[in-house]
């Protein structure tokens, strides 16, 4: 299966994230906070598979804010249940990308279960996203990315991924009460989010049914 | 609270109204049998609340943390074997964390004169004891009175940065 690096993906992504609220977990945290240092980045999502959940949650308390899951095909597989709330939700400032390894990176690189055939795209439109995508190249990913992120949520989108560089995985400092704090003061002084005027929130349309592989 | 003091009812309405009196504007759920006619279903039919299901309780968890931070107040209301099945979110995101999450559990197979500590149910006598564990706080709801409690505790886990549990002990009614 063809691959990009996911440090370099996530650079892709970062050049398209504008002040977006992003939750990301474990492997694609690290690289994230070195890559896109910000206070608007959450990493303490506790447990594994709850990224998508704390995304959920933000997207709803803040309909002005758009909020990016960089999460792991370890940790969605987890938490599959999460697609179909958030589906239900409907949060249209909602994207949700899938580091897609194939393989539990932090506990020692054994596969996933169905590592050679999920299909998150197909998965979350079946549970009621509006579109998915999936890429596997960075010249695609960066011409469409633009597009991607401009349009509604809930999306997903699948980034076919590899260990790129190495990056320093600072596990005090994801767990650490600066962090969350650091996070929770950004939002604050970003106003309350309580004028949803795009709708953001609560607003589901029918789904778009686009998957696409690039 | 002994035994003798479970005599009573539970308004499920004075449970809304205090829910409500600190601040509540989300309620994010799995259905329990114990509070769906006394709570869950008027919550979901009511305007001054968002009701949000979720497919299972740890998911609630990181929902209600995630508004936190965003300075909106959530309660999660699930089943005790729904918050047995979430310990480790619930131990990470909210103990460890210092997180307001606000958790009200039915005691889905609590006999009604018995305190939960002396439940013939496994699933019934652990949920205390688990609480206790973990260092939180919870409040024992058998009779109307005790809504009361409700409010203070809600406020104070917003103030002070920590979780709190509502543990239902009879069906509410209406």
């Amino acid at each position: 299966m063809k691959r990009m690096k996911r440090d370099a993906a996530l650079k892709v992504i970062a050049r398209h994230a504008g002040d977006s609220l992003v939750v990301a977990a474990y492997q694609a945290a690290f690289e994230w906070i070195v890559i896109r240092p910000s206070d608007c980045n959450l990493i303490a999502t506790g447990a594994m598979g709850q990224a998508s959940s704390h995304g959920l949650g933000l997207a709803i308390g803040r309909p002005d804010r758009k909020v990016l899951v960089l999460d792991g095909d370890g940790s969605l597989l987890m938490n599959l249940g999460s697609l179909v709330t958030i589906a239900e939700a409907a949060p249209a400032n909602f994207f949700h990308f899938v580091c897609n390894n194939g393989v539990y990176e932090a506990n020692g690189s054994h596969p996933t279960p169905g590592s050679d055939t999920v299909d998150f795209p197909g998965l979350a439109l079946a549970a009621g996203y509006g579109s998915a995508d999936a890429f596997d190249n960075l010249p695609d990913l960066e011409s469409r990315i633009g597009d991607v992120l401009g349009g509604q949520g809930p999306s997903l989108i699948d980034l076919r991924v590899e260990q790129g560089e190495a990056y320093p995985q600072d596990y005090a400092y994801m767990h650490g009460a600066e962090h969350r704090a650091a996070f929770k003061a950004a939002l604050r002084a970003s106003g309350t989010g309580t004028a949803a005027s795009d709708g953001a929130h609560g607003s589901r349309q029918p789904p778009r049914g686009r998957a696409t592989t690039r | 609270m002994t035994a003798a003091d479970h005599n009573g009812s539970l308004s499920g309405r004075a449970i809304i109204h205090a829910i409500k009196a600190a601040g509540v504007e989300y309620v994010v759920s799995v259905p329990d049998i114990v509070t769906s006619d006394g709570l869950l279903w008027p919550i979901s039919r009511d305007a001054d609340l968002t009701h949000i299901r979720v497919c299972k309780e740890d998911e609630g968890v990181s929902i209600c943390t995630a508004l936190a931070y965003c300075g909106k107040r959530a309660l999660l209301l699930i089943q005790n074997t729904g918050f047995l099945d979430s310990i480790n979110a619930i131990r990470a995101i909210a103990v460890e964390y210092d997180n307001p999450l606000c958790m009200m559990i039915g005691l889905q197979g609590k006999e009604p004169d018995v305190l939960p500590i002396q439940s013939d149910k496994v699933s019934v006598r652990i949920v205390e004891p688990m609480l206790d564990v973990m260092g939180i706080a919870y409040h024992l709801l058998q009779t109307t009175a005790n809504t009361d409690a409700i409010a203070p505790a809600i406020e104070a886990a917003y103030r002070d940065d920590h979780p709190v549990c509502f543990v239902i002990g009879r069906s509410p009614s209406e």
